[in-house]
């Protein structure tokens, strides 16, 4: 049994121009342990569909799904009371602007061991105990006085390390990560991926990583699904992605890496007709 | 947050002698002289101008008074009122607890409903709730305070017959000042029926004075909140699983109040101006109608000192909202 099942998943947003179809028929499945990578340029609903399973889009979203199960429950028909027992305590996500994300009139400490107190009953002692192990866990310095520190007086890399502690603090299931690195320069960029890759191995969690960076995918993903404009374009393991590529789009989005390039001039997606792939 | 407190103070000192310099000209330039006033009678003779002119001390010049008045004022002597003869700070210290009293239940009546007002405005943007609620905002808000005083005499006194038309407290009641506020004085004073007297009294000049800042801050409010809404650390706090009434209550609220408070403590300066009309249409025994007597028989020292001391109250409340939005802002608090 997937940990999570999404069959036909449409997301459409209602906005003054009429309905707007972000995400389109795309089924999405993670096994425990497994790394997924979601993949493709902004706008192809890679986010969209992942707050809708979260629950986190405004009310204009109109999110539809033959499938939507967590460990086999039925998300679709659960009420907004018990799908608020799951989300942050079994699947909790982390979001592309740290420092954006955190509360700036909270401190660190009061933002971690509030998940703690509303999914695990810790207060007091206990959950400051385990707020301290957790910032030691994401390799926060001196999580003591950090706990006491605000938003505005850490970097962004420290800001999404937070961010990862108050994610894996109930030690959820599966761990949504809305391209965590964008925001970071590069060398906390692949200090946040390995502490992801390091945690997810050793809680044994489901990982969901949303991203555009192919790069990223190739070093941390097991499984790929490729989206544009909504509808998924392919879905292959890792290395049959890389090695064979099926979607004229898979294979656009590989020839604009740098590293292809051939000649003088970078290939964009553009160069290539892909537009009757989508269904 | 010390060092902050203390920045605030010392901005404090050049804006008050500047208010000293604003009031002091102010009653300066209004037509009318005073002398003429005080003398209460026609045809003074030149000699007996003279005398009053330099009884009064106006012969000196300009800056002469000036200093004068400003040495007075750091003494604690704000002077004697020419009506009256009594030291004006004696008056002031009568009359205010009256205008803090009113200005208290207005920005209470304001805050306790323009607040929650907004919250449900923003959180149920755009419904029909939202549109009567901001639409009635408006008319508050576009309402001149004398006429809102006076439809409401008219309804609620004169037709409905519910409430009293002016005064502080029914002429049935009467004991010492305690506090100066008629509510607490008439609850010690153990009298039968004072305290509803003294409550009922307030009512509709709270109505008055409140209506056009509750405008302002459900608006302020509700604008503060949807984009506060709309911030990712809302976001962070429903990913966490935390209730609706949480992430609205705790970490939206707390963000969308910093604008708020400012607004609050904006609307305390203007409610000082309101006074003076509320308190003439309910012939409220406060600052406010006694500065619009004092301006009637050019009483100089009563207009200066009256401005200066509702300045000074002004001045108190921005630092209050100072403190409070670095208490509720910690990026202020550390910069």
């Amino acid at each position: 049994m997937p940990l999570l099942e999404i069959r036909n998943l449409s997301v459409a947003f209602d906005t003054s121009a009429g309905l707007f179809h972000a995400v389109d028929g795309i089924d999405i499945s993670v096994e425990s342990r497994e790394v997924l990578a979601i993949v493709g340029e902004s706008g192809s609903g890679k986010s969209v569909a992942m707050l809708a399973t979260m629950g986190l889009l405004p009310e204009t979203a109109t999110v539809k799904a033959d499938v939507m199960r967590f460990e086999g429950r039925d998300m679709l028909a659960m009420s907004p009371q018990e799908r608020g027992k799951i989300i942050g305590k079994d699947i909790s996500m982390i979001f592309q602007e740290p420092v954006a994300s955190l509360n700036p009139c909270f401190t660190v400490g009061f933002q971690i061991e509030e998940v703690l107190r509303r999914h695990l009953g810790l207060r007091g002692r206990d959950a400051h105990k385990r707020a301290i192990e957790l910032l030691e866990l994401v390799g926060i310095p001196d999580p003591v006085s950090r706990l006491k520190s605000f938003p505005h007086q850490m970097s962004g890399g420290q800001c999404q390390r937070v961010m990862i502690a108050i994610a894996i603090a109930c030690k959820p299931k599966l761990l949504i990560a809305d391209e965590p690195t964008t925001a970071l320069d590069v060398t906390i960029q692949k200090q946040i991926l390995d502490l992801l890759v390091s945690l997810q191995i050793e809680h044994g969690m489901g990982l969901i990583l949303i991203t555009h960076d192919m790069g990223v995918v190739a070093e941390t993903a097991d499984r790929v699904i490729v989206q544009y404009k909504g509808h998924k374009m392919e879905e292959a393991d890792v290395l049959s992605l890389f090695e064979n590529p099926q979607s004229r789009y898979t294979k656009a989005l590989l020839s604009a890496l740098p590293e292809n390039a051939v000649g003088d001039r970078l290939p964009t997606v553009a160069d290539y007709d892909f537009e009757a792939e989508i269904r | 947050m010390v060092r902050f407190l203390f920045h605030r103070l010392l901005l404090i000192l050049p804006t008050f002698i500047g208010i000293t310099i604003v009031a002091f000209a102010f009653v300066r330039v209004l037509p009318g002289d005073p002398v003429l006033l005080i003398a209460g009678e026609r045809g003074v003779t030149p000699e007996r101008y003279q005398d009053l002119m330099q009884q009064f001390g106006y012969d000196r010049p300009i800056w002469v008074q000036y200093f004068d008045y400003l040495a007075g004022i750091f003494q604690g002597d704000f002077g004697t009122s020419i009506s009256t003869k009594r030291p004006v700070i004696q008056d002031f210290l009568t009359l205010f607890p009256a205008t803090i009293e009113l200005s208290l239940c207005a920005i209470t009546f304001a805050v306790a409903l323009g607040v929650p007002m907004g919250i449900i405005a923003a959180v149920k943007r755009g419904t029909w709730f939202d549109q009567t609620l901001m639409g009635t905002a408006l008319v508050g808000y576009s309402m001149p305070i004398f006429w809102l005083g006076l439809l409401l005499i008219i309804l609620f006194s004169g037709i409905l017959g519910w409430t009293p038309v002016s005064g502080r407290i029914s002429l049935m009641y009467y004991f010492p000042a305690v506090t100066g506020f008629m509510t607490i004085d008439s609850l010690l004073s153990g009298q039968e029926g004072a305290f509803t007297s003294a409550l009922s009294h307030l009512i509709l000049p709270t109505i008055t004075l409140g209506t056009i800042p509750l405008a302002v801050v459900a608006r302020q409010t509700r604008s503060a909140m949807l984009e506060v809404l709309g911030e990712d650390y809302v976001r962070t706090a429903r990913a966490k699983g935390m209730p609706t009434r949480r992430v609205i209550g705790l970490h939206a609220l707390r963000n969308a109040l910093i604008p708020v408070i400012t607004t609050i403590g904006l609307q305390i300066g203007v409610m000082m101006a309101g006074a003076i009309l509320t308190e003439t249409i309910f012939s409220w025994p406060g600052v406010g109608k006694w500065m619009i007597d004092a301006i009637g028989r050019r009483d100089y020292p009563v207009v200066q000192a009256g401005l200066l001391l509702i300045a000074l109250v002004v001045m108190t409340v921005n630092l209050i909202v100072d403190v409070l939005y670095g208490l509720i802002n910690p990026r202020i608090r550390h910069q």
